[in-house]
């Protein structure tokens, strides 16, 4: 909703110089204008810009005033080169959702979305671009009203945080929101997420939520809600739909399958990474072959889910959730490269550091200027594990010489275990013992497919473009 | 022949919007190359447009419309000329520079002030045009003015945006588009309203374009400019034909939107006149009839009835005779609403939609309209339309029947339309409005410095009409003027002029006629540029070959891609000094010279020369041959 307010005398105006510094601001002074202000605007050249000034982004110059115009285009207009500036009005946009009742339906499952802070659904502010996000389940309705046909919901926000500020605390937080909730009843829970760590986040509650009677099911979108093109919307159709239906009582995520609006694949949270800086379908099981596909219109038989594995573990309202969320902060990653330096790992150890998880070359490698750095660190305490950092595969190092001096060091392999999944597993690993012997025991025995015992020739399939049968396949499927 | 209409009695005003492709390597956000087409395709996608609400809660009219009908979205895509920023997959890289620079460029050709800081912004299509689900445009320049018929033309701003789709298919709910085009950069031009007459429109259309390729650095070729054309009369609405492909095409279509206009308001007047003053009046009522309509012999009705589709009867009430009521010549209000249902209810088998008053004939005829009467029971003022198709179609199509007579109520409604062949248009979507615009989030800021603008500026080519100016006080035809300037051989005539010191005139003429007559004969003479027409003059100027060679020279050079001295070589001209074919002359004799009565010099003459030019073969100039004969025959006499 726009509010107009023309009579706000300038001096009670707090926004009046958002943005604007030095000689733009300025400017304002000199022509009693500000943000907000719908003016027209002379310059030494008699061009007339007639529009409403917009605030202007903190990082940008202070030379120009950006005015957006009347028939919708933004311009910068040099402050040194205004020669007139008239305020025709006020006009101050405070935007709201417009929130309808989320009808109620006592045949449709209950499903709660909890927010962490991605914008799943929004409104657009026309004039500076910003995104408001829908949130209440009104103001979902208002923007999907599609999800009104799948479940009864509910949401809560639970912080807005930029995906990549997820941290411990917001883990925990979630977990434990995430136990409630099913104490509660709900039967499925949606987590609204941004993409970038969102992987991260589903491996930490595979561990931190187990146990779990219900689906929890983890979804983001790779292009804003804002435009016409997002997948935002479909995306969270399915979620809730998966969260709702679906058979899966596991953490997951909901992202699309192919870039094309068709399908969204279901991951399993440990199994999943972003494969693509800014794809639709980023998101990618490793490894594995996806659970199932979830899609906005019914399959032939009336449901919306392809299972694509029997491997699951299936919905059950009797089953009680284990929540543990706890989570040792020092914990790190390190991605090993020719001439990475011994010092890193010193530096780690002197610093307190408790578990590292390398992502080594090929089966699970480092070289030899390492051994002694990381001999300290195990002596000093430190759980040293081996993921490998081409993705897939299994870190086997009892096949090489440089894999055998390194278990010797005491270095758990953690076999097929993706180098984030193993990241905050030893996260949470730490958070309950310091015994090496059980620290060990955890890591190795895989709680939800972390570890698998056998990787299917299905689980690897990275197609090459330009081989002829590739380009017949895509020919014949939807990118 | 059009129908007259008097423009100034109606008031019709038209401006003009000019999209022209750029010359550029690359697309505008992204680094794939501009300008290559292909024709199949290596992957496609599939996707639907989504509304995004706005500023009230809403959803924006066009947005609306467009996503009413549902569309499932197809990209074909081919690898050489899109990535994944074309299939919204991969934001936007920092925009093309080159781009900038040539709309500048443009922008000072048409005295036009440069914005400070240039933004991108966002134009909403949900038609699926374009992926993204929008246009990144952005304004460049503003308040120029064009020297047109005696007056100023006022360009009110031009923008340099990204090339959309082009469209493949668009059948029911699904339209297909391919991408090569899409991104190419492309300006905007828009006049001011302030065009009074089609033939304007037209010439408006030619000077912008010549504008444009004055540059040098714009597209050309079939769909390299295309313009959109806004017309309206006094008491009517702005509708955009879209897509007027060539300028000539302007006048009918300006012409018959003019009439649509005009008989769209007396519509409306009688549309009150029976009481119909406010939208809400208007009342339609879908009647199911397909158990009528089964088993009649129309081809259309079956095979909508066979793929499990209905057949409606829409009454509307009081509206009686209206639907056949002319708009266009040869087109109905009938037609208004065909198109309308075509776009938005996806029914898109013809005829679309039939009016009662003019249904075909098919055989028992008489017996279902019969049946229908009873049916639907229409009153004496009533009308009933039949669509036929999906049965979700169908009761939009109702929907859109009512909505485009409560449109009428209130006079024309804002449309975008589309260029037919024949001058006529038809519904393409509502007129979008300024709501559909946002800013880019994806982009910063362009900063034009006044030492950019100062440097383009400095390269800047001649104005058209600066060169048309000069090249008629060479007394060079208006029409060879616009010819050169159109088709780039103006630059090489200034070349020329410039580097060779040769006649204005005969630059032109050469290379605005001759050189036309040869690429009408198939001679590749475009592949000649400005330092190639210089090659060939330099020997013409300095005296070593005649200007009857030109052309031989310039066919040879074009064909084998030789300089001007081995052409003319290659062509048995000598390019050698006078005295050395001067000798040749004495040779010549008059045997064979038949006397006769009447007898001149001027006779002998041309018996001489011919022969002369048989024997030097163009080794000199005609013009020198000519005067050395002269001198020869005189010294005889």
């Amino acid at each position: 909703m726009t509010t107009q307010s023309p009579t706000l005398p300038l001096a009670e105006r707090a926004d009046r110089f958002q943005g604007y510094r030095g000689m733009a601001k300025a400017a304002f002074e000199t022509f009693a204008i500000g943000v907000w202000s719908e003016v027209e605007i002379l310059n030494d050249r008699g061009s007339s810009f007639v529009g409403v000034i917009l605030p202007r982004s903190e990082n940008a110059d202070d030379l120009h005033i950006v005015v957006k115009l009347f028939n919708g285009y933004n311009v910068g207009i040099r402050a040194d080169r205004i020669a007139s500036a008239r305020e025709l009005g006020y006009r101050k946009a405070v935007y709201k959702i417009p929130e309808k009742d989320f009808p109620f339906d006592p045949k449709k499952k209950n499903v709660t979305l909890l927010g962490t802070g991605g914008t799943i659904a929004s409104r657009l502010d026309y004039r500076t671009g910003a995104v408001i996000p829908a949130f209440t389940p009104g103001e979902l309705y208002g923007a999907v009203p599609e999800l009104a046909d799948i479940a009864n919901l509910t949401t809560k926000k639970l912080f807005g945080v930029f995906s990549e500020n997820m941290a411990p605390e917001q883990y925990k937080a979630l977990a434990i929101a995430i136990g409630e909730e099913i104490e509660r009843g709900a039967d499925g829970i949606v987590v609204g997420h941004g993409t970038d760590t969102m992987a991260h986040t589903a491996a930490i509650l595979s561990f931190m939520v187990q146990n779990s009677p219900v689906p929890i099911v983890i979804v983001g979108s790779q292009r804003s809600s804002d435009r016409p093109s997002s997948d935002a919307a479909l995306n969270l159709m399915n979620a809730v739909r998966s969260a709702a239906e679906c058979d899966i009582a596991e953490v997951m995520i909901c992202m699309f399958g192919p870039t094309s609006d068709n399908y969204d694949l279901l991951h399993r949270g440990t199994r999943c990474r972003k494969m693509h800086s800014s794809y639709r379908s980023t998101f990618r099981t490793i490894g594995a072959t996806p659970l199932a596909t979830v899609s906005r219109y019914p399959n032939g038989d009336g449901s919306h889910f392809t299972y694509l594995t029997d491997d699951i573990v299936r919905r059950d309202k009797t089953r009680k959730p284990v929540i543990t969320p706890v989570f040792e902060q020092k914990v790190t990653i390190q991605y090993y490269y020719p001439n990475f330096n011994p010092d890193i790992i010193d530096g780690l150890s002197a610093m307190g550091y408790r578990g590292m998880v390398i992502a080594g070359t090929g089966l699970g490698h480092v070289n030899k200027p390492l051994y002694p750095a990381i001999r300290r660190a195990i002596d000093k305490g430190m759980t040293v594990v081996m993921t490998v950092q081409t993705l897939w595969g299994f870190a086997q190092m009892y096949v090489y010489d440089t894999g055998r001096d390194l278990l010797d060091l005491g270095i758990i392999p953690m076999d097929n275990m993706l180098p984030e999944t193993a990241y905050v597993k030893l996260g949470w690993v730490l958070g309950q013992t310091d015994d090496p012997k059980r620290i060990r025991e955890m890591m190795t025995t895989p709680i939800n497919h972390e570890i698998t015992p056998r990787e299917p020739h299905n689980g690897y399939l990275i197609l090459q473009g330009g081989l002829p049968e590739v380009e017949a396949f895509v020919q014949k499927h939807w990118k | 022949m059009l129908e007259p209409l008097d423009y100034e009695a109606v008031g019709l005003i038209s401006g003009l919007e000019v999209h022209q492709q750029l010359l550029t390597k690359h697309k505008l956000f992204c680094r794939c190359p501009a300008g290559l087409y292909t024709e199949t395709h290596d992957g496609e996608v599939l996707r639907h447009m989504r509304p995004t609400l706005s500023e009230l809660g809403e959803y924006d009219g066009t947005a609306l419309m467009e996503f009413k009908t549902k569309k499932e979205i197809v990209y074909l895509l081919n690898h050489m000329n899109v990535c994944t920023y074309e299939m919204d997959d991969t934001p936007p890289f920092l925009v093309n520079q080159e781009a900038i620079d040539v709309s500048i460029e443009l922008c000072l050709m048409m005295q036009m002030d440069i914005i400070d800081e240039v933004h991108i912004a966002r134009k909403q299509y949900l038609d699926g045009s374009i992926p993204t689900g929008f246009q990144r445009t952005a304004i460049v320049g503003v308040n120029g003015v064009l020297p047109f018929h005696g007056r100023n033309l006022t360009i009110t701003h031009l923008s340099v945006e990204e090339d959309s789709c082009r469209e493949v298919k668009d059948r029911g709910h699904q339209i297909v588009w391919r991408t090569d085009r899409l991104g190419m950069p492309l300006t905007e031009t828009v006049t001011g309203p302030e065009l009074r007459t089609p033939e304007e429109v037209r010439d408006a259309i030619l000077l912008c374009g010549m504008v444009a390729r004055s540059t040098g650095r714009v597209r050309t070729g079939i769909g390299a400019s295309r313009q959109d054309v806004n017309v309206s009369v006094r008491g009517g609405n702005r509708c955009e034909i879209k897509g007027v492909p060539r300028a000539g095409y302007a006048v009918p279509l300006v012409h018959n939107e003019g009439i649509r206009q005009h008989r769209l308001l007396q519509l409306r007047d009688e549309l009150h006149r029976r009481g119909f003053t406010t939208p809400e009046s208007i009342r339609v009522e879908p009647i199911d009839v397909s158990d009528i309509f089964a088993g009649v012999d129309l081809g259309f009705i079956h095979r909508a009835l066979e793929a499990g589709g209905r057949v409606f009867a829409v009454k509307a009430l009081g509206l009686g005779g209206l639907a056949l009521y002319p708009t266009q010549p040869e087109t109905t209000f009938l037609d208004e609403l065909s198109g309308r249902i075509r776009v938005i209810a996806c029914l898109d088998e013809a005829p679309i939609v039939l009016s009662s008053a003019a249904l075909p004939q098919f055989p028992d005829k008489h017996r279902v309209i019969e049946r229908l009467r009873k049916r639907v029971k229409p009153g004496d003022n009533d009308d009933y339309f039949i669509v036929f198709g999906p049965e979700g179609d169908c009761r939009t199509a109702a929907n859109e029947i009512r909505l485009r007579f409560a449109d009428a109520t209130e006079g024309v409604p804002k449309e975008t339309r589309q260029a037919l062949t024949g001058g006529f248009t038809t519904f393409e979507r509502i007129l979008p409005g300024p709501d559909r615009m946002y800013p880019d989030t994806d982009s910063p800021p362009t900063r034009i410095t006044e030492q950019r603008v100062a440097e383009i500026r400095a390269r800047l080519r001649p104005a058209p009409w600066v060169r048309i100016e000069r090249y008629m006080k060479w007394r060079v035809p208006e029409e060879t003027c616009r010819y050169l300037i159109r088709k780039g051989g103006a630059e090489c005539v200034d070349a020329v002029v410039e580097k060779t010191g040769v006649d204005g005139l005969v630059a032109a003429i050469e290379i605005g006629q001759r050189a036309k007559a040869l690429k009408r004969a198939g001679i590749p003479v475009e592949r000649l540029g400005a330092a190639e027409w210089v090659d060939v003059f330099g020997l013409l100027a300095s005296g070593r070959v005649g200007r009857e060679s030109v052309p031989v020279i310039a066919t040879r050079m074009a064909k084998d891609g030789l300089t001007a001295k081995v052409a003319a070589a290659s062509e048995g001209i000598n390019v050698v000094a006078r005295g050395e074919w001067l000798p040749d002359l004495d040779t010549l004799s008059m045997d064979g010279y038949l006397t006769e009565k009447g007898d001149t010099p001027d006779k002998k003459l041309r018996f001489l020369a011919g022969k002369a030019m048989d024997v030097l073969k163009g080794r000199a100039p005609a013009k020198e041959i000519a005067e050395a004969l002269r001198e020869r025959l005189g010294a005889r006499r």
